[in-house]
C-alpha cells in the first residue's frame, strides 16, 4: 500500500471514529463458531454468557461497551486467511480466535503483537496469570511472550468401542496395549471377528490437515522415542523412527488393511472416520478429547447416545513398553485453541477487558455448561466428566507440544503428504521418508534439519 | 419438406442422441428433485417417504441464510448492471470508433483479466479496497466483479456489435441523428441480444462466486448465499443434507428464473464470432 | 479482409467517452492487481513469517524454482500442475465443451422443438447453477456407497466405481466438460442460426447428408465464432476452480490444477511471490494458445476466400 493510500485510509478511518461518542466503545469478537453451526456451543457461550456478563460488568465500571460476535462461518484456513490480511492492513475484529500452532508466524509477519503491548500495564495486573501453569500459558506464546489466551488444552488417546472388541473376545474395561504390536494384534482379531470392519484409525494424509499431523503421526512417532524435531529445535528428516512409523501406517492401510485406506484420502474423510466409529465399523480411534466431548456427545451428529456406555478409552502405547518419548511407555500431544487481541485495535483496554474477561474464572465455568473441557485454569473445576478426570490423571503428565516455530505450519503439511504418499500405497517408507527430508530441508534450509540414520 | 427415408431415420437417430446426451446431463442433478423434502439425509436417489416441507422451514428459520439471498442480489444486480452498462459503451466505442489499437485492446485485456480472476490477484485487490476504506460494504464487491468480469463481456459484445452492419446508424446520421442518439435510439435495440447474454453470464457469474465476497467482507449480515451457505455444514464441516439440499433449490431458483424469463422473453442467443 | 470503408460513426471524444467507465473499473480491478502480480513475481513477499515484513526482490527465483528440473514432474509441484492442467484443457475444453457443443449444436438444428427444449434445459441448467450447489450434487451422484451414478451400474448389473479415488483425473475432465458444455452449445447454436437457411436448402436438394453439409457449410461459416469460443473456453479452463470441491486436489495431488495448485501456494501456504508467478505463466500460456487459435482462424479464412 503507498503512503498516500495509507494516508488515505487512516483519514477515512479517523473520521468515522470520530463520528462515534467518545464513551460508547465498540468492540467484535470473531471465532469459527456459528449458533446452530459450527462450534455451535462457543457461539452461544459467547452470545448468552459473556457478552451480557461483560457489558454489564463495564456498565458496573461506568463504561459504555457494545460487543458483537462475528459468526465466522468458513474453513478453518478460510478464518486464517482472513485474519492474516485483516491484521496486515490494520482492520478486522478486535478479539480473534486463533489456533495456538500458528502465532509464530504470524508474529514473525508482523501480524501479531505480545499482551502487554498491546493493552498495556492492565496485562501484567491480571489476576488470571496465577491461575494459569506455564504450560497453558505457552500454548498462546511465543519467544517468552504471550500474544493470546488459550481456551483450554486437550490431550489425545485411543478411543474404543466396547462391543466390538467383545465381538473378538477381548475386554474392553481392562484393554490398554502396552505396544504397537499389542495394538495391531487386536485391531486383527476384531477384523477376524467383524472381516467388513476397519477397526484401526490412526489419521493419514493430506485433507484431514492438522488432524492427521496431531491425532496421527505425533501419536506414533512420539512413540518410537522421536519427535518432529530433536532436542534442539532441528527438524528430524531421517531416523528409525521416521520409518517405524511410516511403516506402521503401511501395516494398518495397506498390508492389512486394518484401516479405512479410503477415508484417508477423501476430501471427507475425518468425518468418514467419524462416521465409521458412530457405525461400529471402527473399533479404536486416535483423537482429541474434542472427539469425546463434542463429536460424539449424544445428540451431535456423529453422536452416540449411550457413549459413556458404548465408548472407552485406552493411552497410546510406545512402540515398546519404556521405548516412547522421555521413556515414556505412553504418549499423548496436546495443542491449545484460544483467542488474540488484534494489534490494530482502536481499543486496547476494553478488548484486553473482554479477553480477561472472557477468561475469568467466572466465565470459563460458565464455559463449562456449554462444552465441557480441560479449561487452563486452574480454579475452573474439571466437569463432573469420567474422561477428562481420568486422563487428567493418566495422560496430561506425560503430554508434550508442537513446536513453536514459525516454519512448523509448512513442515506439518510436509508431514501429512508423507503418510498419504505411504497410506495410498504410492511409495514405500524410504522414499516417502527422502521426499519429505528434500522437502524439509528446502523450507527450513540443512542446517536446520538432523539426520539419525 | 417431405423427408426422404434416409432422412427420417437419421432425423431419429440424432433425436435419441440428443436426448441420451440430454439425460446424461440431468442425471447428477436428479438428486435435487427429491433430496430437498426428504425428512432423511440421503446420497442416493430416494423418492421421499412422506414428502415433507420442514427442511425448507428449518432453512427459512435461518436468518443468516435468507438475508444471504438478499445479499446476493444485490451484488448480482449491482453488478450487472455495472458490467452491461460498462461493456456495451464501452464495446461500442471500440467496435465503432477508430480509436488507435483498439483491435488489440480487447485481447490484451482478457488476458489480464485472465490472471486477475486467479486466486494469485486476491491479495492486491484486497490491499486496493482496504486502502479506500470500502472493506465490508456491498459497493466493493460490486465494483470488484465489476471490473474483473469486463474484459470478457467487452469481448463477447464487441464481437456482437462488430456482426451487426453500420448501415442502422448509418441511416440514422443520415436522417440527422447524433452519433450519441444513433447509439441509443438505433444500436441499442440491436444490441440488446447480446446485452442480455452478458447479463445472464454476469449474473450466473457473480451469484456463484465464493471467493470475492469472502475475501472482501467481515459482517454477517452482508454475506452472500455462497458464503452463507456454508452454515448448512455442521461443526466437524460435513453438509447437512437435508438443509444444504433445501437451501441449494432455493438458492438455485433466481438464476433459473432468470434464464427462463431471459429465454421467453428475448430469446437467448450470441451472434458475431471473430472476424477471422 | 478487407476494410469497406475507414469512416467511423463515433469520433475519439464520444469513444473515449464511452470507453470512461469500463476504462476506469478496468484499471483499478484489472490492471492495478495485473501489475502488482507482475511486481510480486519477483519478489520472495510472503503474508506470514519473516518474510511479511521485508519481502527481497528476488529477481527470477521464483520462476526457476516452479521449474526446477530436480522436482518439475514430481506431483504437487508446479510441473506436475501445468502437464495436468494442459491435459484438463485440451480433454474438457477443446475435446469436451466445444466438440459436444458444437455437436449438440448441430443436433439442435434437426431435432424437434420439444425435445430441443429440454435437452438445452437440461445442459444449460448444468452451466447455470452455482458452483457449490453443483459440487454438492455431483458429490452425491458419485458417491461410492449411495450414490446415483453407482446405483445405475449396480442396477444395469455392472461393477460400481470408486471414482473419486481411482479415477479422479477422468471424473474432473467429465465434470467440467459436463459443466461447460452448455456455453459452446448456444454460441454455436447461435452462429448456425445466423446461417441463411437457403444455403442448406440448396444442399438438401443436391442430396448432402448430414454430415456433409456440416463439414462443407456449417464448419467454415462459423469459424469465427469457432476462435472467440476456444479463446474463452481455454481460458476459462485454465482459471477454473470448481473441481476443487469434488477432490480438493487429491487423491495425493492427482487432481490439483493450476489453479488449485495456486491456491494452495498463495493461500494456504501464503507464499506470495511464488504464486503471482504461477499467475504470470498461466496468463502466458493462455497467449500461447490464443495466437495460435487466431492464426488457425486466419489461415482457414485464406484458404476458404481462395
Amino acid at each position: 500500500m503507498s503512503n498516500r493510500l495509507r494516508a488515505l485510509y487512516l483519514g477515512l478511518a479517523t473520521a468515522t471514529t470520530m463520528i462515534t461518542p467518545a464513551f460508547a466503545v465498540d468492540l467484535t469478537v470473531i471465532c469459527r463458531c456459528v449458533v446452530g453451526g459450527v462450534n455451535s456451543e462457543t457461539a452461544t457461550w459467547i452470545k448468552d454468557s459473556v457478552i451480557p456478563g461483560f457489558t454489564a460488568k463495564m456498565k458496573a465500571e461506568g463504561k459504555d461497551v457494545t460487543v458483537s460476535l462475528n459468526e465466522f462461518g468458513g474453513k478453518d484456513e478460510q478464518m486464517t486467511q482472513q485474519l492474516a490480511l485483516d491484521f496486515s492492513t490494520g482492520a478486522g475484529a478486535d478479539v480473534a480466535a486463533f489456533d495456538g500452532f500458528l502465532i509464530p508466524s504470524f508474529v514473525e509477519g508482523g501480524l501479531l503483537k505480545p499482551l502487554d503491548e498491546v493493552a498495556g500495564a492492565d496485562v501484567n495486573s491480571w489476576e488470571g496469570w496465577s491461575h494459569i501453569s506455564e504450560g497453558a500459558k505457552s500454548l498462546m506464546s511465543y519467544g517468552g511472550k504471550a500474544y493470546g489466551l488459550a481456551l483450554g488444552t486437550d490431550v489425545r488417546a485411543i478411543f474404543v468401542r466396547k462391543e466390538l472388541l467383545k465381538s473378538a473376545g477381548l475386554d474392553p474395561d481392562a484393554f490398554q496395549p502396552k505396544s504397537w504390536a499389542e495394538l495391531l494384534d487386536a485391531a486383527r482379531a476384531i477384523k477376524k471377528a467383524n472381516p467388513d470392519s476397519f477397526p484401526l484409525q490412526l489419521n493419514a494424509g493430506v485433507n484431514m490437515g492438522e488432524a492427521t499431523t496431531m491425532q496421527g503421526y505425533y501419536m506414533a512417532i512420539l512413540g518410537t522415542g522421536e519427535s518432529v524435531v530433536d532436542e534442539n529445535g532441528k527438524y528430524i528428516v531421517a531416523s528409525q523412527g521416521i520409518l517405524d512409523t511410516l511403516n506402521l501406517y503401511k501395516t494398518i492401510y495397506v498390508d492389512e488393511q486394518l484401516g479405512d485406506q479410503r477415508a484417508q484420502l477423501l476430501g471427507d474423510g475425518r468425518n468418514r472416520t467419524f462416521t465409521n466409529f458412530r457405525d461400529g465399523k471402527t473399533a479404536l480411534l486416535v483423537e482429541g478429547d474434542w472427539f469425546f466431548n463434542s463429536v460424539m456427545a449424544p445428540g451431535a451428529e456423529f453422536g452416540l447416545e449411550n457413549r459413556d456406555a458404548e465408548v472407552t478409552w485406552a493411552s497410546m502405547p510406545a512402540q515398546e513398553p519404556g521405548k516412547g518419548y522421555r521413556g515414556q511407555d505412553y504418549v499423548t500431544v496436546s495443542g491449545g485453541t484460544g483467542f488474540v487481541l488484534n494489534p490494530a485495535t482502536k481499543n486496547p483496554a476494553e478488548a484486553w477487558a473482554l479477553l480477561s474477561y472472557m477468561n475469568s474464572q467466572e466465565s470459563l465455568t460458565a464455559f463449562q455448561g456449554f462444552r465441557e473441557a480441560r479449561r487452563i485454569r486452574d480454579d475452573v473445576a474439571t466437569p463432573n466428566n469420567v474422561y477428562l478426570q481420568k486422563t487428567q490423571e493418566s495422560l496430561l503428565p506425560l503430554t508434550t507440544a508442537r513446536p513453536n516455530d514459525p516454519n512448523y505450519n509448512k513442515v506439518s503439511a510436509e508431514i501429512q503428504r508423507m503418510t498419504e504418499s505411504v497410506v495410498s500405497g504410492e511409495a514405500s517408507p524410504a522414499d516417502a521418508m527422502a521426499a519429505y527430508k528434500a522437502a524439509v530441508i528446502a523450507i527450513v534450509g540443512e542446517a536446520n534439519t538432523v539426520s539419525k540414520l | 419438406m417431405r423427408l426422404s427415408f434416409p432422412q427420417l431415420l437419421a432425423r431419429i437417430g440424432f433425436s435419441a442422441l440428443a436426448a441420451i446426451i440430454g439425460i446424461l446431463f440431468a442425471l447428477p442433478l436428479i438428486w435435487f428433485i427429491f433430496a430437498p423434502f426428504n425428512a432423511r439425509a440421503e446420497l442416493g436417489i430416494a423418492i421421499p417417504d412422506p414428502w415433507t416441507l420442514q427442511n425448507f422451514l428449518t432453512v427459512f428459520g435461518n436468518g443468516f441464510a435468507m438475508r444471504g439471498l438478499l445479499n446476493s442480489l444485490i451484488q448480482s444486480v449491482g453488478g450487472v448492471i455495472l458490467v452491461a452498462a460498462a461493456a456495451t459503451l464501452a464495446a461500442y466505442a471500440l467496435s465503432r470508433s477508430s480509436i488507435p489499437g483498439k483491435s488489440i485492446v480487447t485481447y490484451v485485456l482478457l488476458l489480464f483479466s485472465s490472471v486477475v480472476s486467479g486466486t494469485a490477484a486476491m491479495v492486491p485487490i484486497f490491499l486496493i479496497v482496504s486502502s479506500v476504506g470500502l472493506m465490508d460494504t456491498h459497493i466493493a464487491v460490486i465494483l470488484v466483479f465489476a471490473g474483473g468480469l469486463l474484459p470478457t463481456a467487452m469481448f463477447i459484445l464487441r464481437d456482437f456489435i462488430d456482426g451487426i452492419p453500420k448501415t442502422y446508424e448509418e441511416s440514422a446520421m443520415v436522417a440527422g441523428a447524433s452519433p450519441v442518439q444513433a447509439f441509443f435510439d438505433v444500436a441499442l435495440p440491436v444490441i440488446r441480444p447480446g446485452i442480455v447474454v452478458v447479463v445472464v453470464w454476469a449474473f450466473v457469474n457473480i451469484w456463484g462466486s465464493f471467493l470475492i465476497p469472502f475475501i472482501l467482507l467481515r459482517s454477517d449480515d452482508l454475506m452472500p448465499s455462497s458464503v452463507a451457505i456454508y452454515s448448512f455444514y455442521s461443526e466437524a464441516g460435513t453438509p447437512i443434507v437435508t438443509l444444504l439440499a433445501a437451501y441449494s433449490l432455493i438458492y438455485s431458483l433466481p438464476v433459473v428464473a432468470l434464464y427462463l424469463f431471459v429465454s421467453w422473453k428475448f430469446g437467448f442467443r450470441f451472434f458475431g464470432g471473430i472476424k477471422a | 479482409m478487407t476494410k469497406k470503408r475507414n469512416f467511423s460513426l463515433l469520433s475519439h471524444r464520444a469513444g473515449a467517452a464511452f470507453l470512461a467507465p469500463a476504462a476506469a473499473l478496468v484499471g483499478v480491478f484489472v490492471l492495478l492487481p495485473f501489475f502488482w502480480v507482475i511486481f510480486v513475481s519477483f519478489t520472495n513477499r510472503t503474508l506470514l513469517g519473516k518474510t511479511a515484513l521485508s519481502p527481497d526482490f528476488v529477481g527470477l527465483q521464483n520462476y526457476f524454482q516452479l521449474f526446477d528440473p530436480a522436482t518439475f514432474f514430481t506431483r504437487g509441484q508446479f510441473g506436475f500442475s501445468l502437464i495436468l492442467t494442459t491435459q484438463f484443457v485440451l480433454l474438457s475444453a477443446l475435446v469436451g465443451q466445444a466438440l459436444l457443443g458444437l455437436l449438440l449444436a448441430w443436433l439442435m438444428q434437426t431435432i424437434p422443438p420439444a425435445l430441443k427444449r429440454i435437452v438445452e434445459t437440461a445442459v444449460i441448467a448444468a452451466w447455470i447453477l452455482p458452483e457449490v450447489v453443483i459440487g454438492f450434487a455431483w458429490f452425491a451422484f458419485l458417491d461410492y456407497d449411495n450414490g446415483t451414478l453407482n446405483m445405475i451400474l449396480r442396477g444395469l448389473g455392472l461393477p460400481a466405481g470408486d471414482f473419486l479415488l481411482q479415477q479422479p483425473f477422468w471424473v474432473i475432465v467429465i465434470f467440467n466438460t459436463w459443466r461447460g458444455a452448455a456455453f459452446s452449445m448456444m454460441l454455436f447454436n447461435s452462429a448456425f442460426a445466423s446461417i441463411p437457411p437457403s444455403y442448406f436448402q440448396a444442399a438438401d436438394v443436391a442430396g448432402a447428408s448430414s454430415w456433409q453439409k456440416f463439414r462443407d457449410i456449417g464448419l467454415p461459416l462459423i469459424r469465427g465464432h469457432v476462435v472467440t469460443d476456444l479463446i474463452l473456453i481455454t481460458m476459462w479452463t485454465f482459471n477454473v476452480f470448481t473441481p476443487f470441491i469434488l477432490t480438493n486436489g487429491g487423491p495425493s495431488y492427482r487432481t490439483e490444477l493450476l489453479s488449485i495448485y495456486n491456491y494452495r501456494i498463495a493461500f494456504r501456504e501464503f507464499d506470495f511471490g511464488k504464486g503471482a508467478a504461477v499467475g504470470v505463466i498461466i496468463m502466458l500460456i493462455n497467449l500461447i494458445f490464443a495466437l495460435i487459435y487466431l492464426s488457425f482462424g486466419r489461415k482457414k479464412a485464406k484458404a476458404v476466400e481462395e
